[in-house]
């Protein structure tokens, strides 16, 4: 381990440091970020959910966007497999179908960073447990 | 660097480690190899969550899914259910006594609703000895802010403006503790931790310096610089070896990281810290007693003043802080005085971590505002009493405080509300009864413990507590008369009032509460003979009821002093002389015929 010999040094690596703890802070206050959930049953995982799940993990923190992607069961859609839900703070969760690696770089520029609804969403008529509770 | 995408926080508290939380950790990591997930999840051991009575803890990040009672077995259905497969593990969820319902979020589960984590905050959230993440945290933050922004005035300010008062027991306002110490001239002054945490029940200290012990060292630091000292000793109690460890590797790496050391972020101060063991006696709490048995004399106090600020570790200026209050330090200097004077009541700021135990649901360390009610914390926090039980009593503040009842319990939490009917805030222990628990007992549990504990130097406690616990003694035989309340009181008062250190000038605090708050309880032992909660051997008897009584010859078989007699079929009966009270006949009759009266 090097010496830090200055405030600066200190902050440098605590900014190196960050992202290995980014997951548990943000985890704590799950409302105030980008909440993706990708379905994560055998269909999804046969149909690639892993690499959307993998690629979105990376480029969302690339992006340093704060978010929150968790890995759910079977939403029910195995025709559109790999869906995920998009849940933007303060706005009603949007699901995506057939999200493959492409598609989910443009969920990232232009949902989640634009704020522009894309072809594909899947209406749901239904809320879970939490969202009751939440309301 | 591996980007892991669910990170396992599982609880390294001496609690959950008790119930093999060690073998977790092994079973989870041999689980994530097994489905080659190494790359993606972190399994971590965190200190104590705090929900002890519900341990082993794992907690799950991102989704936040905290799982109770698990054992080693259940790694492999954690990792291949919830990891894999994205299906929580329903059976392991913490269920709502009320609702019998799930709650998979902590922090939608009443014990947390109500806390707020200041001194805890980094408890069973990052790895203890690592400390990589305690930097990830801001930490050493405050350090470096210290150093190189501010003269020790303006930080000693900052923690006079927070209102931090100390949080061993006594209460003394923090900044002007420092204060004091900074303004005696000499050329070495100490910082002293006192991690002697003493008080039956009470284990905080212990849970910080487990779970985040670089915030402790961080603060002992700030106040070398505030006071003008360079030397840290922390006196710990050798009975806390977990803790103990973590302190030595959270000194190997603050040293290795350079903050601690020589010439801290090249600013030319100095500052390093020492372990000192301590062999787990109760009046070395008390800092003048802790100085001496650092120096390697007897633990026994000396009259202030001088106050160890003038004249304490080898004659020195030294400045004796508990471990909590130094977790609170790091928060204050980064967040600011205003925002921890923010919190809790006039007079005491912040917040306080309680130790719930006794008769309570659920049992634990819990960190609440300053000013909530002994009913939140009880009924909310506490999940309220075992078993359907009728709340009795609260004892706060350990062998020195004092019980408190029913109608206590909407009182404010604070050092002067507590103060003010008869009990203390204490280290913050806290132990609940119930309507099974008799006050007397209570009230000779602790004296036997201060006499114990008490080192004998003034007379007061060495010999008044020894009378005082015969007195006891006697009424729980009912073998005493109303001129004993009478001495029990007075000699209770002049104990207070003349002995030398904390340790004796409050041990009468049980007794005296209890007789005030029980007086009839009191009376019964002594006028009547009985104990009304069936508690005090020598004042009850267990009888056999003939109309119940089938004569299944059950309770005479396991009597171990054969003092039951009786043909099949007939009614038993209990020869009371013979009769050592043990209670096995009354927990085998299944017709409940046994009875005490």
């Amino acid at each position: 381990m090097a010496k830090v010999k200055t405030l600066d040094d200190l902050k440098k690596m605590r900014a190196d440091l960050q992202s290995k703890i980014t997951l548990r802070e943000n985890s704590d206050r799950p409302e105030k970020m980008v909440q993706i959930k990708v379905s994560m049953a055998t269909c999804g995982i046969a149909s690639g959910a892993k690499e959307t799940m993998n690629y979105l993990i990376e480029e969302l923190d690339n992006r340093a966007i704060d978010a929150v992607v968790t890995q759910t069961g079977c939403m029910g859609y195995c025709h559109s497999e790999p869906t995920i839900e998009v849940h933007l703070p303060g706005n009603d969760p949007v699901v995506y179908g057939n999200v493959d690696v492409k598609k989910a770089g443009e969920v990232i520029t232009k949902h989640i960073v634009g704020g522009e609804l894309l072809d594909g969403i899947i209406p749901t008529n239904y809320t879970t447990p939490d969202e009751d509770n939440q309301k | 660097m591996a980007h892991y995408k669910n990170h396992i926080l599982v609880c390294g508290g001496t609690g959950c480690r008790a119930s093999q939380g060690e073998e977790i950790v092994e079973n989870l990591k041999q689980a994530v190899a097994d489905n080659s997930l190494e790359n993606d999840i972190q399994v971590v051991r965190t200190g104590c969550f705090g929900f002890c009575e519900k341990g082993p803890i794992v907690k799950m990040i991102p989704d936040n899914t905290f799982y109770v009672s698990v054992t080693p077995e259940d790694a492999g259905e954690i990792i291949s259910e919830h990891c894999v497969k994205g299906r929580k593990v329903e059976r392991m969820l913490f269920t709502d006594p009320e609702t019998k319902e799930h709650v998979s979020d902590s922090k939608d589960m009443g014990f947390y609703k109500k806390q707020i984590r200041i001194a805890l905050r980094n408890c069973g959230f990052i790895n203890p000895e690592n400390i990589d993440e305690y930097v990830a945290r801001d930490g050493y933050g405050a350090l470096g802010k210290v150093l190189t922004e501010m003269t020790p005035e303006e930080a000693i300010k900052i923690i006079k403006d927070s209102g931090l008062r100390g949080r061993g027991g006594g209460g003394f306002p923090t900044g002007l503790k420092w204060e004091i110490t900074n303004q005696v001239e000499n050329d070495e002054k100490y910082v002293v931790c006192n991690a002697d945490e003493g008080d039956p029940g009470a284990f905080m200290d212990r849970s910080i310096l487990e779970g985040d012990p670089h915030s402790v060292l961080e603060a002992m630091a700030i106040c070398g610089y505030c006071i003008g000292g360079s030397n840290g000793l922390i006196y710990i109690r050798a009975e806390y070896p977990l803790a103990i460890d973590r302190l030595k590797i959270a000194i190997e790496q603050a040293r290795e990281l350079g903050v601690l050391g020589k010439d801290i972020f090249g600013t030319g101060f100095d500052f390093d810290v020492e372990l000192r063991y301590g062999a787990g006696a109760f009046v070395c709490g008390e800092e003048t007693s802790l100085i001496h048995s650092m120096e390697g004399l007897r633990g026994e106090p000396t009259v202030k003043p001088p106050f160890p600020s003038v004249s304490g570790y080898k004659g020195k200026p030294t400045n004796v802080n508990n471990v909590e209050t130094f977790a609170n330090i790091p928060v204050i200097i980064n967040e600011g005085a205003e925002y921890f004077a923010s919190i809790g009541t006039e007079k005491s700021k912040g917040t306080k971590v309680f130790a719930l135990a006794g008769k309570i649901n659920n049992v634990g360390l819990i960190e609440v505002p300053m000013g909530i009610t002994l009913r939140e914390v009880i009924f909310d926090i506490g999940g309220g009493i075992k078993d359907g039980k009728k709340f009795k009593s609260v004892q706060t503040g350990g062998p020195s405080g004092g019980c408190l009842t029913e109608k206590h319990l909407d009182i404010p939490i604070d050092y002067d509300n507590l103060l003010a009917c008869g009990s203390m805030m204490g280290s913050g222990g806290m132990i609940v009864m119930d309507e099974d628990d008799c006050m007397v007992s209570v009230a000779k549990f602790y004296l036997d413990f201060t006499v114990e504990e008490s080192c004998g130097k003034c007379a007061p406690c060495r010999v008044g507590n020894k009378r005082l616990y015969e007195i006891l003694d006697k009424i729980t035989q009912g073998k005493a008369t109303e001129e004993d309340l009478g001495i029990l009181r007075n000699l209770g008062n002049v104990i207070k009032d003349t002995s030398l250190c904390g340790l004796g000038q409050t041990s009468p605090n049980p007794v005296l509460s209890t007789m005030d708050n029980f007086k009839d309880e009191y009376m019964a032992h002594v006028k009547d003979g009985k104990c009304p909660a069936g508690q005090c051997k020598d004042l009850m008897e267990y009888v056999i009821s003939e109309e119940t009584c089938v004569g299944c010859t059950l309770c005479s078989r396991v009597c171990p002093v054969d003092a039951i007699a009786g043909d099949k079929k007939q009614p038993h009966v209990i020869d009371t002389v013979a009769c050592i009270k043990c209670g096995a006949c009354m927990d085998k009759c299944k017709f409940n015929a046994i009875s005490i009266q």
